[in-house]
């Protein structure tokens, strides 16, 4: 009991939790509500968060002539949608391949990253060994290197294996990063209890036991932020893609750059295509928008 | 009789190996003598396995590259053709006296600082908003963000157009306002502002996210002492707030420049060629390495120098950011300590009733 705070055991939980709203809500000092200034700058800095991409859905709904005619496109959007989609669908950008490359590139990294990330953090955070803290650091200090500038050597590793234009060539150089293994590690530290591994250990566990039934199931909060913020990464790069599979066998953004290398005139295909391979992501952001919020304000907070 | 079961986990902390009776089998048993091996290899070598996979593919796809750079940097190496003789700082000296590097550096540092600068700025005055007790909290943060699951070369594209030359929706509007078409493609500086613009969009609230994570650590009290020393909002944002946000601002502003140095891929879509213009107005180093590796060159040789180059400036500006930051420390009033060791005692405070809530 010696863990419930001092308010909660005389004045009940119910004025423990009015009192830490109090003290964690109160904005700038002031606990009353902000006024209408805050919400027009609110909505005004909302407006431009999402204007540029439904400017992108008004053009893939309408046609070139329209859009030729008219730089400020009407805010209703066009009957063309579909039509323009279709197009894409169509083009010689062989949309559905990069569709499930993106697909597979981005479900294979986010798992491997989570699961090496969780393993790898589980050592760091709770494990003892030799040379625990000196590779910590130096798994931080790789965070800090620009690892796009050994794309050269990279290339030439990947044209000896014949990887080039192959989904491998992508996928092998995400299975594992620095951030997750620190941010793994970061969260186990705190959020799971020595007693817990100890009393796996003592009913016989092994390590990698320990590590399934008692290590991921605390890790799972940190590690569905992780595998988010992995899938977007995948899903939104360009730079390496677009050098090692080039459009024979495109991701999505190696496939929107062909795109408007062959179509540049005509805006309405080129934004179906923005609209087409950026929805996934939109629904995606629906849904665990609100994970990929606190994940940064959590990293933010530790980091 | 007992057996000790080892028990690998925090060094420092005492007596971390725990005494069970052993019942079930006499120590003398050869197959519980196996056991007691193999469970001791089990917690020796686990750890090492665990990590092992980062080290491995990280060695492969990370270290080795960085490093098999500067070798073949100073060698003719050709695209299809492989690698030729060793041909010392040649690759260096032919990629430094081409024009394009100065222009390609000279864009680089621009576009940085442009999106760099007002976007931190930008950040921050989102974030002092978005610090308030809002209706729908959730939503207006989820709104700041959505700019981020929108892939670079989507924003590209819908920026391009935004800021087309002609019958762009930009300078159609700035036109009502009698400012007269702005050449957005032609003109380095338009360009440049036009570039910032696209990585703006996409991180300004992601980073403005990060600095209310910060401000929420702030503890209220310090809020609460300023109002009773009677100042203002304004006064408050930036005699409170602003100091304590300094050790974000420069872990924001690092992270930015090693990602800014290297941009890519809003430049390379600016256009439908992705050479960086006509001029090479936009070309960035990044792009410069691409064109000199993949483009008509196909030297890997002289692409591999640019990379060691951009890579030293890296480390170089990383370098004097930590000197500005260890200056600022130094100079910083002698009460941040204290406040410092508040800040930490406020926040673990308010975690620890947090959790007593919702027990």
């Amino acid at each position: 009991m010696s863990s419930v705070p001092m308010i909660a055991q005389t004045a009940g939980r119910g004025a423990a939790r009015a009192a830490a709203r109090k003290r964690n809500l109160g904005g700038a000092g002031v606990n009353r509500r902000p006024g209408w200034i805050t919400y027009t700058l609110l909505g005004l800095v909302l407006a431009i968060s999402a204007y540029p991409i439904y400017y992108a859905f008004l053009l893939a709904s309408s046609d070139s002539a329209t859009i030729a005619q008219n730089p400020v496109p009407s805010l209703i959007p066009g009957p063309n949608l579909f039509d323009n989609i279709g197009r894409v669908i169509s083009s010689d950008i062989k949309f559905w391949e990069a569709v499930g490359n993106s697909i597979i590139v981005a479900v294979v990294t986010s798992v491997s990253v989570v699961f090496f990330a969780t393993l790898a953090g589980f050592a760091f955070a709770k494990l003892r060994f030799r040379g625990r803290r000196p590779l910590l650091v130096f798994i931080i200090a790789t965070m800090a290197v620009p690892a796009q500038l050994g794309i050269v050597p990279l290339f030439i590793v990947m044209s000896k294996l014949e990887w080039t234009g192959k989904l491998v060539a992508v996928i092998v150089p995400g299975l594992v990063t620095a951030f997750g293994v620190f941010w793994m590690s970061q969260y186990l530290e705190e959020a799971l209890p020595y007693e817990l591994i100890e009393a796996a250990r003592v009913d016989g566990c092994s390590m990698i036991r320990t590590f399934w039934h008692v290590a991921i199931p605390a890790a799972r909060p940190a590690a569905a932020m992780l595998a988010l913020f992995t899938f977007v990464g995948s899903w939104t790069s360009f730079f390496w893609p677009f050098i090692v599979l080039g459009s024979t066998n495109p991701t999505l953004p190696v496939a929107l750059q062909l795109l408007q290398a062959s179509y540049f005139k005509d805006y309405a295909l080129i934004m179906a295509g923005v609209v087409a391979a950026t929805i996934p992501l939109i629904l995606l952001f629906a849904v665990a928008g609100r994970q990929l919020v606190s994940g940064i304000m959590q990293g933010a907070v530790k980091g | 009789m007992s057996v000790t079961v080892p028990v690998g986990t925090e060094p420092g902390v005492p007596d971390r190996t725990r005494r069970v009776p052993a019942h079930d089998a006499p120590p003398e048993d050869p197959r519980q003598r196996r056991r007691n091996l193999l469970g001791r290899l089990d917690v020796k070598v686990s750890p090492y396995l665990y990590i092992s996979p980062f080290f491995l593919v990280f060695a492969v796809v990370g270290l080795f590259p960085l490093i098999y750079t500067a070798y073949v940097s100073v060698h003719d190496w050709h695209l299809i053709g492989g690698q030729g003789e060793f041909v010392g700082v040649q690759n260096y000296l032919d990629v430094v006296q081409q024009p394009r590097f100065m222009t390609a550096l000279r864009n680089t540092f621009s576009i940085f600082l442009l999106s760099s600068v007002p976007q931190v700025i930008a950040a921050i005055v989102i974030a002092a908003v978005l610090d308030a007790n809002l209706r729908a909290k959730t939503f207006w943060r989820m709104g700041v963000l959505l700019p981020y699951v929108v892939a670079p070369v989507a924003v590209a594209l819908i920026f391009s157009r935004l800021f087309a030359d002609q019958a762009g929706m930009i300078n159609s509007l700035l036109g009502t306002v009698g400012i007269g078409p702005i050449r957005w493609h032609a003109d380095p500086l338009s360009s440049h502002v036009a570039i910032a613009t696209m990585v703006n969009f996409r991180w300004t609230g992601y980073n403005a996210l990060i600095f209310l994570a910060a401000m929420q650590a702030i503890p209220r009290d310090l809020y609460e002492a300023s109002v009773i020393d009677g100042a203002s909002r304004v006064r408050q944002f930036f005699s409170v707030t602003v100091p304590l946000l300094r050790p974000t601002v420069i872990f924001v502003v690092i992270t930015s420049t090693i990602g800014g140095l290297q941009i890519f891929d809003e430049p390379r879509m600016f256009d439908q060629l992705g050479q960086g213009g006509a001029d090479r107005q936009w070309m960035t180093v990044t792009m410069f390495l691409y064109e000199l590796g993949w483009g008509a060159q196909k030297s890997f040789g002289r692409a591999a120098a640019v990379a060691w180059i951009l890579f030293l400036i890296i480390v170089v500006i990383g370098l004097i950011n930590f000197a500005i930051t260890r200056r600022i420390a130094s100079t910083a009033q002698p009460g941040s300590e204290s406040r410092r060791r508040s800040r930490a005692a406020a926040r673990s405070a308010a975690r620890n009733i947090e959790k007593g809530g919702l027990r």
